[in-house]
């Protein structure tokens, strides 16, 4: 609540919150999802070290993707987007060249295939466009934001919910009373009150990423970004990350991927850019990200004025009502 | 774990596309409006419902009839309507009981109400309201508290419950300065979410709560009171139906296409059963002067429309944050206008 930029706007969210100038720098996350392999490593490595309960047979039979999205019980969520799009021009050619250093023709193993019994598929190893399936996979590792504006830091009526010297977002369970005010106000629909399994601990609490505060804490990486196999996840101070962010879709865009682009870097966007923000391969809503997200407290003034008015129309027509005629 | 109906395939080749407005009776009438065409993650929600149920409409309504009655009773009070005023003090106290029960029912225990009281934040529309209730909620309760003593034969009124008659008038009209808040913060409290269908309506919604809340109280004051105290409430509940109605079509006018889930499903029908149940009340109202039936058949129906509209609106939002439509497309809509939300630096004052 300090200065007028609270609300929206580019801030330093930790000097924003009051945190003296000998803060840490801001930390945060860049997914890059061009090099995600869906491994899952970041989901798992979280739930380990978080202890965040594991919910079980959730088989939801509509992709591979069966942890179903961001939740109370998934800090990190890897998406599996199966798109009818072919690679576009990413083409290894590694294995015809291997072959054809080798001297050899392709072996078919009599490996099953795709299609269905008695359907032959063409050969292999004649045309690479028929070896190159004509759908791609896209992964991506979504996390909490980190909203330089949190709405659901925001609405939290207890302050249970605070800035961190690093400017993330942390729930304090032990102060969170439950009353699930922050989940409806996220709007990447993050945070989450947690419904079970029973017996697991802070049931009918808000939980979410907390961006590893214990191990920041300590000088230590996120337990997500350190399991992360293929650098996906990078961790580090915003500021850098960004940096590293636009060389990296530069260098995307000049071998021809064009639809490579950064989603929450922007600090003049709708939450003030994000402190977790990502390289994309597609627009933000296939993998599940709102396109244009905006604080809802940016239009809290409003909403407070508009408020105030009605209350002044109820109040004015209450007492008309009484005044005049005796019946 | 929720397992919504997946049927879309992910990725913008394959972009799905469904119909606006929902099925339509009849088969003459045409949609002028394009088909909304966006694509989602499987057909799965991306900001989340709030995890709110029943108690969360229960409190929103109930605190509405607690604000209009302390202001009826305030104004009975003051122009001498002596079983308006008790009605009113009583309603006022029993619909914040209620209220406030619904309210650590649903945070799941009484201290987590007091937890809420350890900050004031004014960015939190629930923090604020937290504190109106608890400056609004002793005055009211005071004000039931005198109106009872006073209903006491008078050999029971000595001791310290004589203080009552000191009491009484300054606590029962705090309560009714304190009331209107009461009535609209809770407007705020939905709006202030990125639920799609409760945000876009942040501009009419406090209007057309305060409405319904002065359209409850008056039929709660219609069903309580002899005919010849009630003119000033069926003047009020008039008013207040009058307002709630039309600002409901004015805000159903600017959500655009978030206004789509108060015409389906049970928000669907629960906002027709307001609006029926409003227009039928408010109808009787005009002439519940003349019949104590028709007042207390228009005081009911008015206190149900009420209750149908609290609930119809919570029920939209809810329904509008299960399904991305309404979270991509008007943000997909405001890009591809090429207007997106960014952050404008305001304009440098003049140097003197």
């Amino acid at each position: 609540m300090a200065g007028k930029h609270s609300l929206f706007g580019p801030v330093d969210p930790a000097a924003d919150a009051g945190y003296e100038e000998d803060r840490p720098p801001r930390k945060g996350f860049f997914t890059d999802t061009s090099i995600c392999i869906g491994c899952k490593a970041c989901e798992v490595a979280c739930k380990e070290w978080n202890d965040v309960p594991a919910t079980h047979f959730d088989l939801l039979g509509s992709s591979y993707d069966n942890s179903f999205s961001l939740n109370a019980n998934q800090w990190r969520h890897v998406a599996f987007i199966e798109q009818p799009k072919r690679m576009g021009e990413q083409e290894s050619g590694l294995r015809r060249q291997a072959q054809e250093a080798a001297g050899q023709q392709a072996v078919d193993l009599g490996m099953p295939g795709m299609a269905p019994p008695g359907v032959m598929l063409p050969e292999s190893g004649e045309d690479d466009a028929v070896d190159r399936p004509d759908f791609r996979w896209l992964m991506s590792s979504d996390v909490c934001k980190h909203c330089t504006h949190a709405a659901c830091l925001d609405v939290c009526p207890t302050g249970s919910l605070f800035r961190s010297e690093f400017g993330t977002v942390v729930v304090q369970d032990d102060i969170c009373n439950g009353c699930g005010y922050c989940v409806p106000a996220c709007p990447y629909g993050v945070i989450e009150r947690r419904k079970g399994p029973e017996g697991s601990k802070n049931v009918g609490i808000a939980q979410k990423c907390t961006l590893c505060y214990d191990r920041l804490g300590s000088g230590k990486t996120p337990a997500c970004a350190q399991a992360c196999p293929t650098q996906s996840i990078q961790f580090g101070d915003v500021e850098e990350l960004r940096e590293r962010a636009n060389a990296r879709v530069e260098q995307l865009h000049e071998a021809g991927i064009m639809d490579a682009r950064l989603y929450g870097n922007d600090p003049e966007d709708g939450v003030g850019g994000t402190g977790a923000f990502f390289l994309l391969m597609d627009e933000p809503e296939v993998y599940g990200f709102p396109p244009d997200p905006v604080v809802t407290t940016k239009d809290l003034p409003e909403m407070f004025t508009r408020a105030g008015a009605a209350a002044l129309v109820l109040l004015a027509g209450a007492a008309l009502s009484f005044v005049g005629r005796r019946r | 774990m929720t397992t919504p109906g997946i049927e879309a395939t992910p990725g913008s080749a394959g972009g799905r596309t469904r119909r606006r407005g929902g099925r339509r009776k009849g088969g003459g009438d045409r949609s002028m409006v394009p088909e909304a065409t966006f694509t989602s993650y499987y057909g799965r929600p991306i900001v989340k419902p709030s995890p709110w149920e029943n108690d969360i409409p229960i409190y929103l309504f109930a605190g509405g009839v607690a604000a209009g009655s302390s202001l009826i009773a305030a104004g009975a009070d003051l122009t001498g309507r002596p079983t308006l005023r008790r009605s009113g003090r009583l309603g006022a106290l029993a619909a914040l009981t209620v209220s406030m029960v619904a309210l650590v029912h649903d945070l799941g225990m009484p201290s987590r109400f007091l937890n809420m009281l350890r900050v004031a934040k004014l960015t939190s529309p629930m923090s604020v309201g937290t504190w109106i209730l608890s400056i609004y909620g002793p005055f009211a309760g005071v004000a039931a508290a005198a109106e009872v003593v006073s209903m006491l034969p008078p050999r029971l009124r000595g001791g310290p419950l004589r203080l009552a008659a000191y009491a009484d008038r300054p606590a029962g009209l705090l309560a009714g300065l304190f009331a209107p808040p009461v009535a609209a913060y809770t407007a705020v409290l939905l709006s202030d979410t990125a639920t799609p269908s409760w945000h876009a309506a942040y501009k009419e919604l406090p209007f057309v709560f305060v409405g319904s809340a002065a359209a409850a109280s008056a039929g709660l004051g219609l069903i309580t009171s002899p005919l010849e105290e009630t003119g000033p409430v069926r003047r009020m509940a008039l008013g207040g139906a009058v307002l709630e109605l039309v600002m409901e079509q004015r805000m159903e006018h600017t959500m655009g296409i978030t206004a789509e889930p108060l015409h389906h499903g049970k928000a669907g029908r629960l906002m027709k059963a307001a609006k029926a149940l409003t227009v039928a009340g408010a109808a009787g109202s005009l002439l519940a002067g003349r019949s104590r039936v028709i007042a207390v058949g228009s005081g009911l129906a008015l206190l149900a429309g009420s209750a149908c509209t609290r609930f119809g609106v919570f029920e939209a939002g809810q329904e509008s944050a299960k399904d991305p439509k309404y979270t991509v497309v008007p943000q997909r809509e405001r890009l591809d206008r090429g207007e997106p939300i960014r952050f404008e630096k305001p304009a440098e004052p003049p140097v003197t």
